[in-house]
């Protein structure tokens, strides 16, 4: 947030960073800023250089893509608006940020889609050139807002961005469409000299990006950063200059990660640490398709990427390649997930080790496709037929994705079982600093292929209740597999009742025994206290920011995100007795708070929110205060529409 | 379970598991099972190299029976198993065995993509007409108007023929064998085996509880030579039982004229025709019109997805022979924080 306006701002005497630079500067501890325009208007481009910008200068950042399911809904409209936004900062940041401090909107339905987000005294850098009657009608504006007192309450910047970068780019030799395709940089040099960023790595990246292909398209883009750079400064947009100190994260290498290339860092990472090649079976479905991307892009790591016809193939090549010997794995999303369901019966019956991902977006059916959501839960905990348990891994930010991938893997393959990896649209697409790890340091995955055929029994299992994984091309161990009931050890058919008992046994304690591979939960603050937010997955910046927020003001709060959804935390139950009150907050109608209800029978309170939205840090604020006061918490109501109209595409 | 090793050639009986067979006794698939052993063990393969994968119905109980690796999976889904086994394992020799309801109604668009893809595994396609282990619905492959228990009025869905089908979505090898004729049988089977490709075979089988006689036309001694033509490689068509009557075009149409009248005018067998025009007109030939052919319809190479996929992948390592997973973690840009 902008300290100049609010308490403790922070006049500095420091000289500027840039000598160019001759204004005043203040430095704040974090901004949120967010990029708004026309699906086709770059703004993911513009967002994500900004982000990499501020991460490069040492800020923590998280960011927030948000964009319609539409490739290009129709230009100018509500519907087509897609927008990116980044907190970054000097100090911790676990969360995208709640209000938006600096709005960046390219055309009228930018505005009018994204107004409600920006806070009082925000500032609006909008691009006046846009607000011509037809646009304005294509908004459902009646009255131009730029003219009347409408923004009376924000900061409005008004910047001829269509005109300034046509007369710089007139001798370009560019066609009027493509200089209007330059204009989202000169709102990035506008911005970059608002909060002090360097123009050099954005200049770099144009260069890459452009200059084999198009040079005469990244001589425009660069001439029209520095325009806007420049522009900036000397029309005198702004009266002052904020500074965003480097933040203090622990020593050590850093990149920006997103949650999609995460996992699939984290599976070929996981290959590699099990001496096997990766195979990676999947159908396109938003927001999961990236992880394929990526992965497809590592073959000279031995990489095997599958594109099926469907989601059912997507899993069954994935269990064929882990019955042959491979780390193997699919990715999808909610939709997808369903189609996959019966075969991960198979996997579960067969003992299989892989790894599923789950995606997880709006819903039911097709739902939301690029929004997030927690609705998954039940169905990847319960959601199959007859008693089929597989272990579940929620992974909680961005980079957590990389160590979720890794521990399902080693999972997979340590208990013979599928394993599956819930992520959300929201971690997927979002990203932040990543401490790199090293290799060299990580454990490694440990698998064993039986070879003796004197002491091989397909259905035998080990201390673990794994059964032995005995691959094909191994003489003397041929045996038949599927998915029918084995016989207990031999593995042959069996419709024995007694025997059918004692294998549906041997399966569910085998999940329920399951170590974590990692940290089953994360806590925030003291082991007991008087309330305790209860999370899972993809919500643990949100739950995070708001314990300490509690704390701050006093509240005895905790929090406790859990990592490992199936078997819960073995603790779980002894810690949520320490606290007088539990509130669950969830991206869903209270799925986690049924499964801790039922499991220990502590009533939990739920907190749902499913708009497609991540939690704000002031909405679970408010819920615990309520919690505590013994009012159940409810969501803030928000008039229907309001925002962007539902989209059909997936 | 049998753990021995022989180390002299496999026999036949090599390849038997230790499960009892349970098949309907006369059931055509024992016939199957019987030749499949056989050519295994005459084309020399190894045990522990070959997988039987297996959807559900009475066919795809076939693994069992087999002592090499197995894997009985799910409804319709052999193909997508078969196919990432093939992906991550390209040394070893896969066979699927289906149904016509596996392969052509819950599993079709696997079965599809399978046959696009060219992956190098065999299928044999256990085509009785009907759905057996469901005990005798109606199949994608049974007449029009047939009663069954779900079709008490006479079935409303039109046949499809698999090998038009196969043959359609690009097939590089398409054949259909007649369980009960083993020695073509045992032929056919050794073609697939040695094809390098998506192998097709479609086999007639004849289901003795629910569809019984249903192929009668094509195998009973009395008639076949008039309802049935052998195709072979670089022959004319010629088919009865005086080798006296032949299939010839007139136009785009076959036609069926006197093999000695017409000698010169008669098809001549093309297993490699480039368009598989032929081999499509082949598998739309059916009684009563027309003899019904038997043989190996098409068998053209083809690139395998698993060798185009293993080759992009040694590709991608030659062009970078130092690629370092750390590097890769490390990605395109980094910073260092004291």
């Amino acid at each position: 947030m902008h300290s100049d306006l609010a308490n403790g701002s922070v006049p500095t005497d420091s000289p500027p960073a840039d000598k160019r630079s001759r204004k005043q500067q203040i430095t704040v501890p974090s901004v949120t800023i967010r990029f708004v325009g026309d699906s086709g208007d770059g703004m993911q481009l513009v967002g994500t250089q900004f982000s990499d910008v501020s991460a490069l200068i040492g800020n923590d950042i998280s960011t927030l893509p948000d964009y319609p399911s539409e490739i290009r809904a129709p230009a100018g409209t509500v519907a087509g608006v897609s927008g990116f936004q980044v907190q970054f900062a000097s100090t911790d940041v676990f969360t995208p940020g709640d209000e938006v401090d600096t709005l960046v909107a390219m055309n009228p339905a930018a505005l009018k889609a994204n107004l409600s987000s920006v806070r009082t005294g925000g500032h609006l850098i909008v691009n006046e050139d846009a607000f011509v009657p037809a646009e304005l009608k294509k908004a459902g504006y009646t009255d131009n807002p730029l003219e009347n007192d409408s923004l009376a309450n924000y900061r409005l910047v008004k910047v001829p961005v269509d005109r300034i970068s046509a007369e710089a780019l007139k001798t370009s030799g560019l066609t009027p469409k493509q200089i209007d395709r330059c204009k989202n940089f000169f709102a990035l040099g506008v911005v970059c000299w608002l909060y002090d960023r360097p123009l050099e790595p954005t200049l770099q990246y144009i260069e890459a990006k452009f200059a084999k292909k198009t040079p005469a398209v990244a001589a425009a883009n660069k001439v029209v950063l520095q325009v806007g750079y420049d522009y900036s400064e000397t029309a005198e947009l702004f009266p002052v200059q904020y500074r965003i100190d480097k933040a203090k994260l622990p020593k050590g290498r850093y990149r920006k990660v997103t949650g999609n290339e995460a996992v699939a860092l984290g599976l070929v990472t996981a290959a590699k640490l099990a001496g096997k090649e990766l195979f990676y079976g999947s159908y396109p479905i938003t927001p999961a398709t990236d992880i394929l991307h990526n992965l497809a892009g590592m073959k000279a790591h031995g990489v095997v990427t599958f594109q099926a016809e469907d989601e059912i193939c997507a899993i069954g090549s994935t269990i064929g390649a882990a019955y042959g010997g491979a780390l193997a794995a699919t990715g999808t999303s909610g939709p997808g997930m369903a189609l996959k369901t019966e075969a991960i019966g198979l996997a579960v019956m067969t003992e299989l080790p892989l790894v599923i991902v789950n995606v997880q977006r709006g819903g039911p059916s097709t739902g939301l496709p690029t929004k997030t959501e927690q609705s998954d839960l039940f169905q990847a905990v319960l959601g199959r037929n007859g008693e089929c348990p597989c272990p579940v891994i929620a992974a909680t930010s961005p980079s957590d994705c990389f160590n979720a991938a890794v521990e399902a893997s080693a999972i997979a393959i340590r208990y013979m079982t599928p394993v599956i990896l819930l992520t959300d649209g929201y971690i997927a697409n979002s990203a932040e600093p990543w401490l790199i790890p090293n290799v060299s340091d990580m454990p490694k995955i440990k698998v064993e292929h039986p070879t003796d055929a004197t002491t091989y029994h397909p259905y035998s299992r080990n201390e673990d209740g794994a059964r032995p994984w005995a691959i094909p091309g191994t003489p003397g161990l041929e045996h038949r597999i599927g998915g029918l009931e084995k016989e207990d050890i031999t593995g042959n058919l069996s419709g024995d009742p007694a025997n059918h008992h004692r294998m549906v046994t041997l399966r569910a304690e085998k999940v329920a025994n399951v170590r974590p591979a990692g940290a089953s939960y994360l806590m925030t603050g003291p082991e007991q206290g008087d309330i305790l937010l209860l999370g899972w997955g993809g919500t643990h910046g949100a739950i995070k920011a708001a314990t300490l927020a509690l704390r701050a003001q006093g509240v005895s709060a905790s929090a406790c995100q859990v990592r490992y959804v199936n078997p819960l935390p073995q603790q779980l139950g002894e810690l949520l007795k320490r606290f007088k009150r539990v509130l669950v907050p969830e991206l869903n109608l209270g799925q986690l708070a049924t499964l801790i209800r039922a499991r220990y029978l502590i009533d939990v309170v739920s907190f749902s929110k499913v708009r497609g939205q991540p939690f704000a840090v002031s909405e679970i604020v408010r819920a615990a205060n309520e919690c505590l006061e013994g009012k159940h918490p409810v969501i803030a109501a928000e008039p229907i529409g309001k925002s962007e109209p539902a989209t059909c595409e997936g | 379970m049998s753990i021995t090793l022989p180390t002299a050639p496999l026999k036949a009986s090599d390849f038997a598991s230790d499960q009892d067979v349970r098949w309907c006794p006369g059931c055509g698939d024992y016939s199957v099972l019987a030749q499949t052993r056989k050519i295994l063990a005459k084309l020399g393969q190894e045990r522990s190299n070959t997988v039987f994968v297996s959807g559900i119905g009475c066919s795809s109980r076939f693994p069992y029976y087999m002592n090499t690796y197995g894997f009985h999976s799910i409804h319709g889904r052999a193909p997508t198993i078969a196919t990432g086994l093939k992906l991550a394992r390209h040394d070893l020799n896969i066979w699927i065995a289906t149904g016509d309801g596996d392969a052509l109604a819950i599993g079709g668009n696997h079965m599809l993509h399978l046959i696009r893809r060219n992956v190098n595994v065999k299928v044999l396609l256990f085509n009785n007409r009907i759905y057996g282990l469901t005990k005798g619905q109606y199949s994608p492959t049974t007449e029009k108007g047939t009663k069954t228990k779900s079709s008490p009025m006479g079935s409303l869905d039109a046949p499809m023929r698999p090998l038009s089908f196969a043959l359609g979505v690009g097939a590089t090898f398409a054949a259909r064998a007649m369980a009960t004729d083993v020695k073509h049988l045992e032929y056919v089977l050794e073609r697939a085996a040695k094809h390098v490709g998506t192998a097709f075979v479609e086999i007639y089988q004849n289901c003795v509880i629910f569809n019984d006689g249903v192929f009668d036309y094509a195998s009973e001694k009395d008639h076949k030579a008039d309802t049935t033509v052998y195709v072979e490689h670089g022959k004319p068509m010629i088919f009865g039982k005086n080798r006296d009557k032949g299939l010839r075009l007139n136009r785009l149409s076959p036609e069926v004229v006197s093999a000695t009248d017409h000698a010169a005018d008669l098809l001549v067998h093309d297993e490699q025709e480039p368009t598989a025009a032929q081999a499509f007109l082949l598998s739309n030939l059916s009684q009563p019109s027309f003899p019904e052919p038997f043989g190996v319809f098409r068998a053209v190479e083809q690139d395998t997805i698993d060798t185009l996929t293993h080759n992009q992948i040694a590709t991608a390592k030659s062009a970078a022979p130092s690629a370092d997973l750390q590097d890769l973690l490390n990605g395109p840009e980094t910073w260092v924080t004291e």
